[in-house]
């Protein structure tokens, strides 16, 4: 399989602060599954890596990603004008397996880990998604979601939604309405809390891991997470290739 | 053209190898191209057993380069053997085996199990930065690299790259002693030791405090190390350090390096090693070289 991708910027829009959403036209794109990864080099400075970011969405040979400036390599992708090329590995890591089956399914996103969670939710039959974010102008992408699923919104100062941690509103609907699945994506204490909701009430539970990468594909282990291994003990399995979703009953949290 | 190199009394088709750590087993990258088409795969660092490696975080971006402590995560020699070797070698290109351990008896040990595979060469990792025993302790004294390497090439079977630590005084020093030890080619430069600290949290930003630095910041200590090395020894040298491009391959060679690794920029580009070999393939038409052996050590000093 070609990983190599080069595709075409057809927008780049700040859509809240330090937040941008970039479509892509991307030949393959439609192949690319809910919870896997581009690998994007950052042209124009001095970002030596490339610079691991979630899909959002796929669809018709247009790829999606949203990114948060944080350094100087989605900075430098921040400046990307239409039309400009893209030179991605693409698309990388497991994504999310899908259990159409299972009854109403959860999806619990965090922060940036909110946005690989969109194409997810496309393709389950009218999820619950709970949405954590700080404040009320991070909150983004209502309005797709909206569209396939029963939203609920938190923020940690109670500018939006529910005042508090997704985690608590999530916890409190699984209690009363039950769910055989959980998806969920966010911030390390937030997957934990997550891991452990699942192991209370004995749902199956997969959940995306971030770590810092070097290669993307495998070759260099800089992206270690603690698993649990086969004889009792624990691993470093790796999130580009092992990952980025794992069984939340594999993660072993610190 | 010939763009043959001899290492050791081992042919290469080509002088661009792999640089341990930063290429897997080969497979990662042999879905972008045809391992044979490089001149061999040096793997991940190996161990006698297997290595579960640092915590993250184990890689900060740093100008120019990277900073990494991966801690020599590996399956272990036996696994490397029976699964990873019989699928490198069926590609057609040369294994190279990378060996660490924590004392001078785990690396004879290391050595002798290696030497009864298909392996074609193996490297002696005494320089790695990110392990607490062994490592690059063993690396530093020319003393003790003398020693190892003399203990070491009683079990060896194979021809024996000693790869050198940069994080020293003076690297002909190691160079030279391993060499009189009957190290039968050198390989340099591992990375040098660095620390990168998040003035937020006021932590390093590495788990391991520190890591090994690499990337094209540390080409031109990594030339002038292959260049004072190779005017110190006699047996061929593998140069590595920063190679992002054919022009980098090309000024090792000119330093004195008779083939060259490609490491950290596999990263950035999968495509590296075989735009490095492009890149020196075009400079030898370009110069009119018939044999890519005529430019090693060419390298003009100023009066």
């Amino acid at each position: 399989m070609n990983l190599s991708v080069l595709g075409k910027v057809i927008q780049n829009k700040e859509i809240a602060n330090n937040i941008f959403d970039m479509l892509i036209e991307c030949e393959g794109a439609d192949s690319f599954a809910p919870g896997q990864f581009v690998n994007v080099l950052c042209e124009g400075g001095d970002a030596l890596l490339r610079r691991p970011i979630s899909i959002c969405d796929a669809y018709d040979n247009i790829l999606r990603i949203i990114y948060e400036v944080k350094g100087k390599g989605t900075a430098l992708l921040s400046e990307y004008r239409i039309g400009q090329t893209v030179d991605m590995l693409a698309p990388l890591g497991n994504g999310f397996t899908l259990n159409k089956e299972a009854e109403n399914p959860v999806i619990i996103g965090g922060g940036i880990g909110t946005y690989p969670l969109l194409m997810l939710a496309k393709q389950l039959n009218n999820p619950q998604v709970f949405l954590g974010c700080r404040n009320k102008s991070l909150v983004t992408l209502i309005e797709d979601f909206e569209k396939i699923s029963t939203l609920h919104i938190s923020t940690d100062d109670g500018s939006y939604g529910h005042c508090g941690l997704i985690t608590e509103l999530a916890c409190e609907y699984i209690q009363q309405n039950g769910t055989q699945i959980i998806y969920s994506c966010g911030p390390k204490p937030m997957l934990k809390a997550v891991k452990a909701i699942a192991m209370q009430f004995n749902i199956p539970c997969q959940i995306s891991m971030e770590e810092r990468m070097g290669c993307g594909i495998g070759a260099c282990l800089v992206c270690a997470c603690k698993t649990a291994a086969e004889n009792g003990d624990y691993k470093y399995s790796h999130v580009c290739k092992d990952g980025p979703v794992f069984d939340a009953s594999e993660v072993i949290f610190e | 053209m010939n763009l043959k190199v001899n290492i050791a009394g081992v042919e290469l088709e080509n002088p661009v190898i792999t640089a341990s750590g930063t290429f897997g087993f080969g497979f990662e990258y042999g879905n972008f191209y045809d391992l044979n088409k490089i001149g061999g795969v040096c793997v991940k660092g190996l161990t006698l057993k297997p290595r579960q490696g640092n915590p993250p975080i184990r890689i900060a971006e740093t100008p120019s380069g990277i900073l990494n402590s991966v801690g020599l995560q590996n399956p272990g020699v036996e696994y490397y053997i029976n699964h990873e070797l019989p699928r490198l070698k069926a590609t057609g290109t040369k294994a190279i085996a990378n060996i660490s351990g924590n004392t001078i008896e785990e690396y004879c040990k290391m050595a002798e199990i290696v030497s009864a595979s298909d392996t074609d060469l193996i490297e002696m990792n005494i320089s790695c930065p990110n392990v607490k025993q062994g490592g690059v302790a063993f690396g530093t004294d020319p003393k003790t690299v003398g020693e190892i390497t003399k203990a070491v090439k009683k079990n060896c079977l194979k021809p024996l790259i000693v790869k050198l630590s940069p994080n020293v005084t003076d690297i002909t020093e190691t160079a030279k002693a391993a060499e009189a030890a009957g190290a039968d080619a050198l390989s340099l430069i591992n990375t040098i030791t660095g620390m990168v600290i998040d003035i937020h949290t006021k932590r390093p930003v590495l788990h391991n405090n520190i890591g090994g630095l690499s990337g094209p910041a540390v080409k031109p200590v990594a030339v002038r190390m292959v260049w004072q090395v190779a005017n110190s020894v006699k047996i061929p040298i593998i140069g590595m350090g920063g190679i992002s491009s054919g022009a980098d391959a090309i000024e090792f060679i000119l330093a004195g390096a008779s083939a060259i690794a490609v490491g950290t920029y596999n990263f950035v580009d999968p495509y590296a090693c075989i735009k490095v070999l492009d890149g020196i393939t075009e400079y030898c038409e370009k110069y009119n070289i018939a044999d890519v052996n005529e430019l090693v050590g060419g390298a003009i000093m100023n009066g």
